[in-house]
C-alpha cells in the first residue's frame, strides 16, 4: 500500500485545530507582539529618513560645528552633544557615590524590613514626573544656587575655570544637579538588587578571615557586582541623556560651550522641545530630527550596554551558586 | 461575564468620549503663534466665545515662529506673527497668505535689579553693547552716565533673551540692526538670531518669568508682560534724542506715519520711527490668514471674528496698553477682508 | 604597629557604613521634600475654582484647569486603549507560544522603546498622525503615550504570567481544556494582580509625561470634545504657567503639581501594596 501522508497534514486536520482556537491565539497574540517590532522599526526608519536633508547637507561636519544659526540654516550639533553629556556626567558624578552608598546600605546593613520598605520610598521618587522636578527646580534649587550653593562653590573653587563666571542660578550646575535627583533611585534599585544576590558565602568568607562589615562590603561583595552596578550607571546616564522637561526648564537654553559650570547650556531634548513646532524650513527640521537621531542612538548603545551588562551579572549568579 | 461588563464600560465610555465631538453648528478654530500680542488675544477669544457660544478659537502662543510654520505645516487655521512675512517666506507657503495687523504693541527693555526702583535710561548703543556682551556690569560708565543720580550695582549683566523664534525678537533685532552697525553685522535681525550672550527664556512669558526670578537681569518683553508682572521698564531714547517711555500715547505716535505706506503693502517695520515722543520700538503684529479657506463655516466665523476685531476689538485693546490700529489701516483691511474666500 | 591598623580598619568601618546611612538617609529626605514643598505651595492654591474653572485670559486670576484634567484623563484613556491591549497580548505571546529567536527580537525591540527618549516619541508620534491629519489631536497624544506604556506592561504581563505555577496550567489541560482556554480562564487570572499592577504603574508613568504631548496633544483653553482636536494636559499647563511671570499662574502650577503628583503616588503606592507582593522590578 502506498504511504499516506501523516493524517496532521491534511486540511481538514488543520481546520479542526484552527477551530480549537488555539492557532488563532497564537496568530493575534503574534500580531500584537509583531506589532511592537514594527513600531520600533518605523520610529528609526521616520528619524533616519526625516534627518535626511540635514544629513546630507552637513555630513560629519554637524557633529563638529558649533553654531547654530536659524537665520543662515548653518546648524550643528556640538554645543548640544556638550550640553547633554556635560549635565548627565555631572548628574552620573553626583548620583553614582549617594546612590551606590544608600544602596549598600539598604542591602548590607539594614534590616531587611526597613530596607524593603526604603526601597518602596527610592521607587516612589522613581515615579516622580520630569515637569515637577522641573518645578521645584525653578522655583527651589535656582534661587538656592543662586543665593547660596553658588558663592559658597565660588568662594571655595573660584580659582577654577569650572566655576569661573557670574552665577545666574540657572545653567550646567543646577541642570546636572536635579538631573542627579532624578536618576540616583535607578542607580539604588537596581544596585540594591544586584548587592542583594551576591552570594552570603562571599561575605561570610570575607568576614570569617577578619575583614570589617566595611572591607567585607567594599573588597568583596561590590567586585563581585561591579558589572551589574556598571550596568544600572549605563541605566541611569541613558536616562539623564534624554531628560527634557526638568532641564530646559533650568539650564538657561543658550547653544554655547563654555567651561565654566555656571554659564548657561543646551541639551538635544532641550532644544528639540523649544525650537520644534517653530522649525521653518525644510533644513531646520531635518536638523531638530538630526539632533533626536543623535540623541536615540546614544541611549540605544547605552541601554543595550547596560542590558548585556545586568545579564551577565545573572548569569554569573547562575553559574557560581 | 465580568469581560462582558469591563467591555460595555469601556464601550460607553468611548461613546461618551466620541459623543462629545462637536456639537451641531460649533465651530472650533486652532490658532498659533505670536506671543507679544497673546493677552490681548487669549482676551478677544475669550469673549469672543462667551458672545459666540458656538465658536471656540483655541489659540496657543508658542512664538511667531511657531505660527508661521504650523500654518505652512496646516495644522492650524490661521497663525499670528509680529514679524510680517517678507516675499521669501511667503514663497514657501503653497497658497496666498493674507497679513492683518491687529494691534500696535511696544517691546520694552525690563529689568531686575534689586535696590534700584528707579526708571532707567536706556541709550541705543547702550541696548546693542548690552546685548553684544559688550557691557557686562551694571555700573558701566555707559549706563551710569545715561542715568545719573542712580545708583547702580556693580554686579553683572544677565542678558535674557527668547530661546524660540519670535516676533518680538525680530522686533527688536530690527530696532538695534537699525540704530547699530555693530549689532547689523554681527547678528542681524529674525525671528531666531545667533545671541552672543544671555539666557533663553520661552515666550514673552519665559523671558519676563526669567527676568522676574533673576536679579540684575534685563529682558526684552511686550510692554504689559512687565506691567503685569509688576516690573520696571527702561525709557528708551528715540531718534529725536529724547528719552521716551512706552505708552499709548507713545506708541500711537510710531504708527502715524504708516498709514500711507500702508496702502501699497501692509507689511511695514515701524521701528525707530521719527517722531519728537514716538516711542522707538513698536511694532504692529499680525494674524496670518489663508486667502482660501476650503471649509465655508470656518471662512465665514473668521471674517465675523475678523470684522468684530477690527471694530468692537479695539475697545479693548488700550485696557491692556495695546494701541488702537489707526483708521486708515482699519479700512486697508476691511478691503483685504473681501479677499479671503 | 597591629593596634594602630586595627584602629584605623575599625574607624574606616564606623565612618563608611554611617555614611552610607547619611546618604539613604538623604535620598529618602528629598522624597519627603519634594511632596512637603508641593503640599505647601500646592495645598495653599487648591480651591473649587481650581478644579471646575476653564482657564481664564492672561492677568484674570480666577482661572482653573478643569480642561487640563479632563484633558489628562482622555489622553490615558487612549493611551490605555492603544497601548495596553499590546502590552498585554505581546506579554502572553513571550510567555505562551513565543518562539526563541522572534521572541528574543521582540524582547530587545521592546527595551530599545522603553530607552527612546519621550521627546524623540514626540516627533515620532508628529509624523505619524498630526502631519498626516493636518492637526494637533487627542489622538496624536494619546498614541505617543500609548506607545510608551508598551514596554512596562509587556514586561510586567510576561513576567507574571511566567510566575504562574505549571501545575496550573497542566491540570487545566489534564481537564480538557485547550491552550488558549488555559490561558483565558486559568493562567491569566492567576497572574492578574501582577498584570494589572504592570499597567497601572505604566499609565501613572505617561501620566505625568509632558515632552511628547508638546506638538502632539498641543494644548486648547477651551474644552476639546472628539478625538481630533488639540487638547489641554496637567503637565504641559504645569509646565506653562511654571515659567511665566504670573504670580497666580505660578499658584496654579504648585497645585496642578500637587494633584498630578498625588495622582502619581497614590497610584503606585495602592498598586504596590495590595496589588503586588515582592521585588520591584520597574527599574527604567
Amino acid at each position: 500500500m502506498a504511504k499516506r501522508a501523516p493524517s496532521s497534514w491534511s486540511v481538514r486536520a488543520y481546520l479542526r485545530r484552527l477551530a480549537t482556537g488555539d492557532v488563532v491565539a497564537h496568530m493575534v497574540t503574534l500580531i500584537f507582539a509583531a506589532s511592537i517590532v514594527l513600531i520600533a522599526t518605523l520610529l528609526v526608519f521616520q528619524l533616519w529618513n526625516n534627518s535626511a536633508a540635514s544629513r546630507q547637507q552637513f555630513g560629519w561636519g554637524f557633529w563638529t560645528t558649533q553654531t547654530w544659526d536659524p537665520v543662515f540654516e548653518h546648524f550643528g550639533a556640538l554645543p548640544f552633544i556638550y550640553g547633554t553629556l556635560v549635565t548627565s556626567v555631572l548628574a552620573l558624578i553626583i548620583a553614582v557615590p549617594l546612590g551606590l552608598a544608600a544602596a549598600i546600605f539598604l542591602a548590607e546593613l539594614s534590616p531587611r524590613v526597613i530596607s524593603d520598605k526604603v526601597a518602596f520610598l527610592i521607587d516612589l521618587l522613581a515615579a516622580v514626573p520630569s515637569v515637577i522636578y522641573g518645578l521645584l527646580g525653578i522655583f527651589v534649587v535656582v534661587p538656592l544656587m543662586r543665593t547660596t550653593i553658588g558663592p559658597a562653590l565660588k568662594d571655595a573653587f573660584g580659582f577654577l575655570p569650572l566655576f569661573s563666571g557670574p552665577n545666574y542660578g540657572v545653567g550646567f550646575l543646577t541642570a546636572g544637579i536635579i538631573l542627579s535627583i532624578m536618576v540616583v533611585p535607578f542607580i539604588i534599585s537596581v544596585s540594591r538588587e544586584i548587592l542583594l544576590t551576591v552570594p552570603r558565602e562571599q561575605r561570610e568568607a570575607a568576614l570569617a578571615l577578619g575583614a570589617t562589615r566595611w572591607e567585607s562590603t567594599w573588597k568583596v561583595v561590590i567586585p563581585w557586582a561591579r558589572t551589574g552596578i556598571t550596568g544600572s550607571i549605563f541605566l541611569a546616564l541613558a536616562r539623564a541623556l534624554g531628560e527634557t522637561m526638568a532641564v530646559t526648564m533650568v539650564i538657561g537654553n543658550d547653544p554655547k560651550i563654555r567651561d565654566s559650570l555656571f554659564a548657561p547650556g543646551y541639551t538635544i531634548a532641550a532644544v528639540i522641545a523649544n525650537e520644534f513646532t517653530e522649525a521653518t524650513g525644510k533644513l531646520y527640521l531635518s536638523a531638530l530630527i538630526e539632533l533626536g537621531l543623535v540623541l536615540f542612538l546614544l541611549t540605544f548603545i547605552l541601554n543595550g550596554m547596560a542590558r548585556l551588562l545586568i545579564l551577565a551579572t545573572e548569569t554569573d549568579r547562575g553559574r557560581a551558586s | 461575564m465580568r469581560i462582558v461588563k469591563v467591555l460595555g464600560m469601556l464601550a460607553a465610555l468611548l461613546m461618551f468620549g466620541t459623543a462629545a465631538t462637536a456639537a451641531d453648528g460649533q465651530v472650533l478654530l486652532n490658532a498659533a503663534g505670536a506671543t507679544f500680542p497673546y493677552p490681548i488675544y487669549s482676551k478677544w477669544f475669550n469673549d469672543y466665545h462667551q458672545m459666540h457660544s458656538a465658536v471656540q478659537i483655541n489659540y496657543q502662543s508658542i512664538g511667531s515662529g511657531g505660527g508661521i510654520q504650523q500654518l505652512k505645516t496646516g495644522t492650524v487655521d490661521f497663525g499670528a506673527s509680529d514679524m510680517p512675512l517678507n516675499d521669501k517666506l511667503l514663497g514657501m507657503f503653497n497658497q496666498k497668505i493674507l497679513q492683518f495687523p491687529t494691534v500696535l504693541g511696544a517691546v520694552v527693555p525690563t529689568y531686575n535689579i534689586p535696590g534700584v526702583s528707579a526708571e532707567l535710561k536706556f541709550t541705543p548703543q547702550m541696548l546693542a553693547d548690552i546685548y553684544l556682551g559688550k557691557v557686562t556690569k551694571w555700573n558701566d560708565k555707559e549706563i551710569t552716565s545715561a542715568n545719573p543720580g542712580v545708583q547702580l550695582p556693580g554686579n553683572d549683566i544677565v542678558v535674557i533673551h527668547r530661546s524660540d523664534g519670535s516676533g518680538t525678537t525680530f522686533v527688536w533685532t530690527d530696532y538695534l540692526s537699525k540704530v547699530s552697525p555693530a549689532w547689523k553685522s554681527q547678528v542681524g535681525s529674525n525671528t531666531s538670531v545667533n545671541w552672543p550672550v544671555g539666557l533663553g527664556g520661552k515666550g514673552n512669558e519665559g523671558v519676563a518669568g526669567l527676568v522676574k526670578q533673576t536679579p540684575n537681569s534685563v529682558g526684552y518683553v511686550e510692554l504689559i508682560y512687565a506691567i503685569q508682572s509688576h516690573m520696571g521698564y527702561g525709557l528708551v531714547e528715540n531718534s529725536a534724542g529724547k528719552f521716551i517711555k512706552a505708552s499709548l500715547a507713545s506708541v500711537t505716535d510710531a504708527a502715524s506715519g504708516a498709514a500711507a505706506k500702508m496702502q501699497k503693502d501692509i507689511r511695514i517695520s515701524i521701528t525707530n520711527a521719527p517722531g519728537l515722543q514716538t516711542y522707538p520700538i513698536c511694532s504692529f503684529t499680525y494674524l496670518l490668514i489663508p486667502s482660501k479657506i476650503a471649509d465655508s463655516t470656518k471662512r465665514d466665523v473668521i471674517k465675523t471674528f475678523l470684522r468684530w476685531m477690527l471694530t468692537s476689538g479695539q475697545d479693548m485693546v488700550e485696557s491692556l496698553n495695546y494701541a488702537r490700529l489707526p483708521k486708515a489701516v482699519v479700512a486697508i483691511e476691511m478691503k483685504q477682508l473681501a479677499q479671503v474666500q | 604597629m597591629k593596634g594602630f591598623r586595627l584602629i584605623w580598619r575599625k574607624s574606616v568601618n564606623m565612618v563608611m557604613l554611617t555614611l552610607t546611612g547619611v546618604a539613604a538617609f538623604a535620598v529618602v529626605s528629598v522624597l519627603f521634600l519634594i511632596l512637603g514643598y508641593l503640599v505647601y505651595y500646592g495645598g495653599r492654591s487648591l480651591n473649587w475654582n481650581f478644579f471646575t474653572q476653564l482657564p481664564k485670559p492672561v492677568g484674570e486670576t480666577g482661572g482653573g484647569m478643569a480642561n487640563a484634567i479632563v484633558g489628562s484623563a482622555k489622553l490615558l484613556f487612549l493611551a490605555a486603549v492603544i497601548g495596553l491591549p499590546i502590552g498585554l497580548l505581546g506579554g502572553v505571546y513571550l510567555a505562551e507560544f513565543g518562539g526563541k529567536t522572534f521572541g528574543f527580537v521582540v524582547r530587545y525591540t521592546t527595551d530599545l522603546l522603553n530607552g527612546v527618549p519621550s521627546i524623540i516619541m514626540g516627533i515620532f508620534a508628529y509624523s505619524l498622525v498630526v502631519v498626516p491629519m493636518r492637526h494637533f489631536s487627542t489622538l496624536a497624544g494619546g498614541v505617543a503615550l500609548g506607545i510608551m506604556t508598551i514596554p512596562i506592561s509587556l514586561r510586567s504581563t510576561e513576567e507574571f504570567l511566567r510566575a504562574v505555577p505549571v501545575s496550573l496550567r497542566e491540570g487545566a489541560m489534564a481537564l480538557g481544556s485547550n491552550r488558549w482556554k488555559t490561558i483565558a480562564t486559568v493562567v491569566l487570572p492567576a497572574a492578574r494582580g501582577g498584570i494589572i499592577t504592570g499597567m497601572l504603574l505604566a499609565l501613572a508613568r505617561v501620566a505625568g509625561e509632558t515632552a511628547p504631548l508638546l506638538f502632539t496633544a498641543f494644548g486648547n483653553q477651551f474644552w476639546s470634545p472628539g478625538w481630533n482636536q488639540p487638547i489641554s494636559s496637567l503637565p504641559v499647563v504645569i509646565y506653562t504657567y511654571a515659567i511665566s511671570p504670573y504670580d497666580d499662574w505660578h499658584r496654579q502650577a504648585w497645585a496642578a503639581g500637587l494633584v498630578l503628583l498625588g495622582l502619581v503616588f497614590v497610584t503606585n503606592i495602592v498598586v504596590r501594596t495590595f496589588l503586588m507582593r515582592g521585588t520591584s522590578y520597574e527599574r527604567s
